[in-house]
């Protein structure tokens, strides 16, 4: 079977899901060589309408772009989390930023849920909110292992204004540091 | 093939619009074209072209029909409440026989409707929008790579042939950020509208009788020397208003055949998966991919199953679509509106065959496993 992955990023309109979303797939195409897509979906809005970015990233050409069998999926809200995880595959990762989205219990024995205060620690610790995307870019690659954490970050500095590349650089380890804390704690 | 890049299905519309030789692009942007826009206003001023953002739809419509009567080959784009109001410019390139790309990237409907969601329900208004007897061109590409192909072919049908051609896209096409490897540009075959070769004095823009069904139309460098008159209302050759019956009804007839006696040249479609197939599914546009994924699925469950897809929709392929009807018992019809194509269907396939739908028209794009269902009922 030819790799396949397919992931969602939820979120409400200015939180930066859709470029996070644009990161990762630019990543599979230029550094791992795959073949990717990013769809975004939002309202007309320009904020706080929920939003979603779906990614997929394959060996083979893709051509439903939506994701519709999702191995990971990523809420910084709660409604657009009740919206959008319906196609969540069973045992899947999901990591929400636990100061906006509840979990049900339910949700928490059909996947492998991942919670952190996300945005809350992009603005207090990296220093700026606007940073929460690329520390959930760094959360994703480490909890995904899907592609190399180098090969993402080269996206991410592909896609950041060099003026704020270093407090970009310290979000994305910021995040990677805060994935493998997560993981030892379940032990993985 | 040149190296892969990463491009939405708007920003190809533009770049390919920009190969094909297009240098007039004028708009008033909308959700979810808005990319083309934006795009073309950095890119136009580069390759020397012109970018105009009008005070709205019917103006910068009428530019661009203004513009290709001077020579130049141009585009506009818009969406559905967009596309409503350029329907008038639209059926002027009609009259006037001018060539004009439309680009409409379809969202839901009717009026304002759900500006950032997908659609497929404008493919009747680009088939009869406009009001008269007249016929179309429109394109429907399914994937990224095919949205840069069609666009250039657009224009080349658009000048072939002296009228407009239509791009039907839709927001999710639009909006697709996907890996795609452009053609190199000398590998594109790009096609000029015909210049006349007789002197100022003895050309006239709709001399059939000197020029045959489809005359040969000034360049914007011929322009300036070839000065002649054009006007929405019926014309004889000189391009002055006649109600000449005869004159009136072999015009109004030459429009219309002058696309549907070259329909060979024109049609584009293709079949997939069809040598052994025993259900078909008609489906075009991005839907199609959904119904290529479910096709996909059902062979892996030993289901014989294969789709029909035009890429050109207008003019419809009726002799191909009336072959379907006698050859399957049953047919699919997958379109993201309430059913538009469906007429069509019916209407070529003479109730020869057992026609089903998946029909969906809520915002969202149809699901494979919506077609594959629906393929395991019928089969």
């Amino acid at each position: 079977m030819a790799f396949h992955y397919e992931l969602r990023f939820a979120g409400i309109g200015g939180q930066g899901n859709m470029l996070a979303g644009a990161i990762i797939a630019e990543a599979a195409i230029f550094f791992e060589g795959k073949y990717a897509t990013q769809v975004p979906t939002y309202t007309s809005q320009v904020r706080g309408g929920p939003t979603k970015a779906d990614i997929i990233i394959s060996d083979e050409p893709i051509y439903f772009a939506e994701s519709t069998h999702i191995n990971f999926f990523l809420a910084l809200d709660q409604r657009t989390y009740n919206l959008y995880k319906g196609d969540t595959l069973d045992g899947a990762i999901v990591l929400v930023d636990n100061g906006l989205v509840n979990v049900p219990e339910e949700d928490r024995k059909r996947w492998d849920v991942y919670e952190y205060p996300i945005v809350r620690t992009a603005k207090y610790e990296v220093g700026n909110v606007i940073t929460a995307n690329i520390l959930s870019v760094g959360m994703t690659g480490e909890l995904t292992q899907v592609m190399s954490l180098d090969n993402i970050f080269k996206a991410v500095e592909k896609r950041v204004p060099p003026a704020f590349l270093e407090l970009n650089e310290k979000a994305f380890k910021m995040g990677v540091d805060i994935a493998k804390k997560l993981k030892a704690e379940k032990g993985k | 093939m040149s190296k892969a890049e990463i491009m939405n299905g708007n920003e190809l519309v533009s770049e390919a619009a920009i190969a094909a030789g297009c240098r007039f692009y004028s708009g008033y942007p909308i959700t979810p074209s808005s990319e083309i826009p934006e795009h073309l206003s950095k890119r136009m001023p580069e390759v020397g072209g012109v970018f105009i953002q009008y005070e709205d739809e019917i103006a910068s419509a009428m530019a661009a029909v203004g513009a290709s009567y001077a020579g130049y080959k141009s585009m506009t784009a818009s969406s559905g409440p967009g596309i409503s109001l350029k329907q008038e410019a639209i059926g002027l390139a009609c009259m006037m026989e001018l060539p004009l790309v439309v680009v409409n990237v379809m969202r839901g409907g009717p009026s304002t409707g759900l500006p950032t969601r997908v659609s497929q329900a404008d493919v009747m208004q680009a088939r009869w929008g406009t009001h008269g007897d007249h016929m179309i061109i429109a394109v429907a590409p399914e994937t990224l790579l095919e949205t840069y192909t069609e666009t250039i072919r657009a224009f080349n049908m658009a000048e072939k042939y002296r009228t407009p051609v239509y791009i039907l896209t839709d927001a999710v096409l639009a909006h697709l950020n996907g890996r795609v490897e452009l053609p190199d540009p000398s590998e594109l075959e790009i096609i000029e509208r015909t210049q006349p070769t007789v002197s100022p004095d003895e050309y006239n823009p709709y001399d059939v009788e000197k020029f045959g069904d489809i005359p040969p139309l000034p360049n914007a460098e011929n322009f300036p020397k070839y000065k002649f008159h054009m006007t929405g209302l019926n014309k004889d050759k000189t391009g002055f208003p006649t109600v000449d019956v005869a004159a009136v009804e072999a015009d109004e007839e030459r429009m219309i055949n002058k696309i549907m006696n070259n329909v060979k040249d024109i049609e584009s479609f293709e079949y997939y998966k069809m040598d052994d197939a025993d259900l078909v599914v008609f489906a075009y546009g991005t839907n199609a991919a959904a119904a290529r994924v479910a096709i996909d699925e059902a062979r892996e469950a030993g289901i014989k199953v294969g789709m029909f897809r035009p890429v050109t929709v207008w003019p419809f392929p009726e002799e191909q679509v009336a072959e379907l009807g006698k050859t399957f018992n049953n047919m699919i019809v997958t379109e993201i509106n309430l059913g538009q194509m469906l007429y069509e269907v019916e209407r070529v396939t003479k109730g020869n065959v057992e026609i089903s739908t998946v029909l969906q028209a809520a915002g969202v794009p149809i699901r494979p496993q919506q077609i594959l269902d629906k393929i395991k009922e019928v089969s």
